[in-house]
């Protein structure tokens, strides 16, 4: 292939792939947007959706539910928490929403003066339901 | 003088607390290394997060608009400081090292007039610190069921401290923890989390960095990373400190053990020397009484 880049997935607990890359999707919070070499440097924050990265030894999926993506000379995302795509079923998503749906309940309760955290949350949950109904589960519709 | 039979037990149960000390200090040893492994796997994201958040909050930091939690509430009345120790005991100086360096910061915002709540981690520092300060106490965070620290956890105390912030509850908050040297030695720290504090960034560097693009705008980012960076420093001290624990667990163990098999050396000498003295003793019972004869 003609072009790479440095790409990493890093999560707070561990370190998933760090690998050559010559192509990454990434749900960037305003817009879905395809990263190759040479992009120019770029923050953005990522919104729950699913990372694609064509490596050099094939391409490579992660279900991410948030965080950033620091694009230098390489890429970096920098997901809160992020799954491999095959390691994705039904439970650990069913987990992962009731886990957004209870921070959404928190932070509602809790949070007093800035609207802020709690429309977070809820967008939050919604783009959990989104990325559910994409990879095909039951995206079990929360009612709130 | 102890009787030979008080010599035999005492020697039988220093012998027996030599093999729970040798025992933990295993157990201690494995459990370091896994803690161990955590940290370093933690820690490229929180490099990298506060390599990104340090050059944001430096273009950012000044303009008037700036985040709270960058900027401050403008006022230093009122301080939260996070005590983290360990739930167990048997760890030598360890927890009682960071509540010192607690206690003394505490005495420091007093005399200057300062408000103080504390906020406990682990139960050990809570114990520690209830009868002196126990009246400034907000809120105490059980790790006691926790057997393996995940970023989950730090979000759960980041949010508590959060909220408390959104409601005005304090104006600076500080955590205090041990950082992992190596073994035989941790050192207690206390780091600045909110406003957050980040090394100022060498201006050589921060001029050769690449001149980022911001999707959403800066302010929107650093709204949305700020809240995170107080989760992922919340979890690097989490995980250092649960690295010092087993560092501090695995020597202070090993120390008992080499005092336990000192003290039996000591022991079997005198038990052999009180031996030999009843013998030698009967001995000359026998011979005198036959010399009676």
């Amino acid at each position: 292939m003609a072009d790479m880049m440095q790409f990493d997935l890093v999560s707070p607990e561990r370190n998933l792939l760090s690998a050559k890359a010559s192509l990454v999707s990434i749900p960037g919070a305003e817009g879905d947007l395809a990263v190759g070499p040479g992009h120019e440097p770029m923050i953005t924050t990522l919104r729950p959706g699913i990372v694609k990265v064509d490596t050099d030894k094939g391409t490579e999926q992660f279900v991410v539910t948030g965080g950033f993506v620091e694009i230098g000379a390489g890429v970096s995302v920098l997901a809160e928490k992020a799954v491999p795509y095959a390691d994705m079923d039904q439970a650990t998503y069913e987990a992962l929403v009731k886990e957004a749906e209870a921070m959404y309940h928190d932070v509602k309760a809790n949070w007093v003066n800035e609207p802020g955290p709690v429309d977070d949350a809820a967008k939050l949950l919604q783009d959990m339901v989104a990325v559910g109904t994409h990879i095909g589960l039951d995206p079990m519709q929360p009612n709130f | 003088m102890p009787s030979l039979k008080d010599l035999k037990n005492r020697i039988a149960s220093v012998k027996s607390t030599r093999k729970i000390t040798k025992a933990m200090q295993m157990v201690a040893a494995a459990k370091l290394r896994r803690a161990q492994d955590a940290a370093e796997q933690a820690r490229p994201y929180a490099e990298r997060f506060n390599a990104v958040l340090g050059a944001l909050s430096a273009s950012v930091g000044s303009s008037a608009t700036a985040p709270k939690l960058l900027a401050g509430t403008g006022a230093d009345d009122v301080h939260l400081l996070i005590v983290m120790t360990a739930e167990r005991g048997l760890c030598g100086g360890f927890n009682s090292s960071i509540v010192k360096k607690a206690r003394v910061a505490i005495e420091t915002l007093k005399s200057q007039g300062k408000t103080v709540k504390i906020l406990t981690v682990g139960k050990k520092g809570r114990e520690q610190l209830k009868r002196d300060h126990g009246a400034l106490f907000i809120g105490h965070v059980d790790l006691g069921d926790v057997k393996r620290l995940g970023y989950a956890d730090a979000q759960k105390i980041a949010r508590d401290v959060l909220i408390r912030f959104d409601g005005g509850e304090f104006d600076v908050a500080t955590i205090f923890y041990s950082a992992f040297v190596n073994v035989v030695s941790q050192v207690p720290q206390s780091q600045q989390i909110i406003p957050a504090a980040f090394d100022a960034p060498e201006t050589e560097e921060a001029a050769s960095g690449p001149l980022y693009d911001y999707e959403p705008d800066e302010e929107r980012i650093l709204a949305d990373l700020l809240p995170r960076g107080v989760a992922t420093q919340i979890f690097s001290a989490l995980l250092e400190n649960a690295a010092s624990e087993q560092g501090a667990r695995m020597s202070a163990m090993d120390n008992a053990t080499r005092n336990a098999g000192e003290m039996i050396d000591k022991l079997t000498i005198e038990y052999n020397r009180s031996r030999q003295a009843v013998i030698t003793n009967e001995l000359i019972e026998i011979i005198s009484g036959a010399e009676a004869l």
